[in-house]
């Protein structure tokens, strides 16, 4: 499938990004003329992949976070959100709902299963202490053409 | 993101507003979690009426309150839930353990206040 438009996005992992990296994904996206829910799904997702490489890739640093969207012709959005932190050990297990391995920061273990219900697909590559990359797909609704 | 806070005798209510992400839950939590230990109120209210955006840093934020209201036997009740933000809520199945109000629905003890 043919890329149709593409964005790529760089930061650091502080927190006060985490409001600017979902924005940012969601105005790209907004070329598309997604529908509300549509856009509030992504922005959820991306947040809560952004904030895991806050609170847990960088847990006592600050890296870099990196984005790369893609929109396909076929109204698929792809959503690439990578770092370079403590990698993930066990990633099946990590993707459990209610895991978590920082329940003392009130953090509930929900995260991946939030970016699961609000996305088609969830891919997670992981390298202990080389980084963490969460694949995200969403295809938007078909729109009626006007000229 | 702002949030305001008022007593009214035995309750107290939140009005959280804008975005609830890591970020903003991280400032929110300490001023909250003051105010409930010094007043102990028997009721807890959030109201969700003006947020626009949550994540499970949010999920986070309710369990966290929950559980300290509940260590004195105090209730919480979620108030002007959106259809989105209980969708995030169903998620963590938040509405087996605490009281979700959808709409503008005003409970007794906030609208005898209200007079
Ligand atoms: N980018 C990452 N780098 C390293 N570890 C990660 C990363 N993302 C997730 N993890 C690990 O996977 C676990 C589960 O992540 P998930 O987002 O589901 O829950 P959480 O972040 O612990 O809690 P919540 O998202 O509900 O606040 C985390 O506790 C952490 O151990
Ligand atoms: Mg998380």
């Amino acid at each position: 499938m043919k890329t149709q438009n593409e964005m790529k996005l760089t930061f650091q992992s502080l927190s006060v990004n985490e409001g600017f990296a979902r924005s940012a994904v969601a105005s790209f996206i907004s070329m598309l003329d997604p529908t509300v829910s549509e856009i509030a799904d992504i922005k959820t997702a991306v947040s809560e992949a952004v904030t895991n490489c806050i609170v847990h890739a960088y847990r006592d640093s600050v890296g870099v976070i990196y984005i790369h969207t893609k929109i396909l012709e076929d109204r698929r959005v792809l959503i690439k959100i990578r770092d370079r932190g403590c990698g993930i050990e066990d990633v099946e297990k990590a993707m459990e709902p209610l895991f978590t391995t920082q329940s003392e920061n009130e953090r509930s273990g929900l995260g991946f299963s939030v970016m699961q219900s609000f996305c088609d697909k969830v891919k997670v590559k992981s390298k202990l202490n080389k980084g963490t990359s969460v694949l995200l797909e969403k295809r938007l609704s078909q729109k009626e053409k006007i000229k | 993101m702002l949030s305001k806070i008022s007593f009214d005798e035995n309750t107290m209510t939140v009005n959280f507003m804008g975005d609830i992400d890591h970020h903003s839950s991280r400032q929110i939590r300490g001023e909250v979690d003051k105010l409930i230990l010094e007043k102990m109120p028997k009721h807890l209210i959030f109201d969700f009426k003006e947020v626009s955006f949550m994540d499970s840093s949010g999920i986070g934020l309710i369990m966290g309150r929950y559980k300290l209201i509940n260590e004195y036997g105090g209730g919480l009740e979620l108030l002007n839930v959106s259809p989105y933000l209980k969708k995030v809520m169903k998620i963590a199945g938040l509405e087996s353990i605490v009281k979700i109000s959808n709409a503008e629905q005003i409970t007794t003890s906030q609208s005898e206040g209200l007079n």
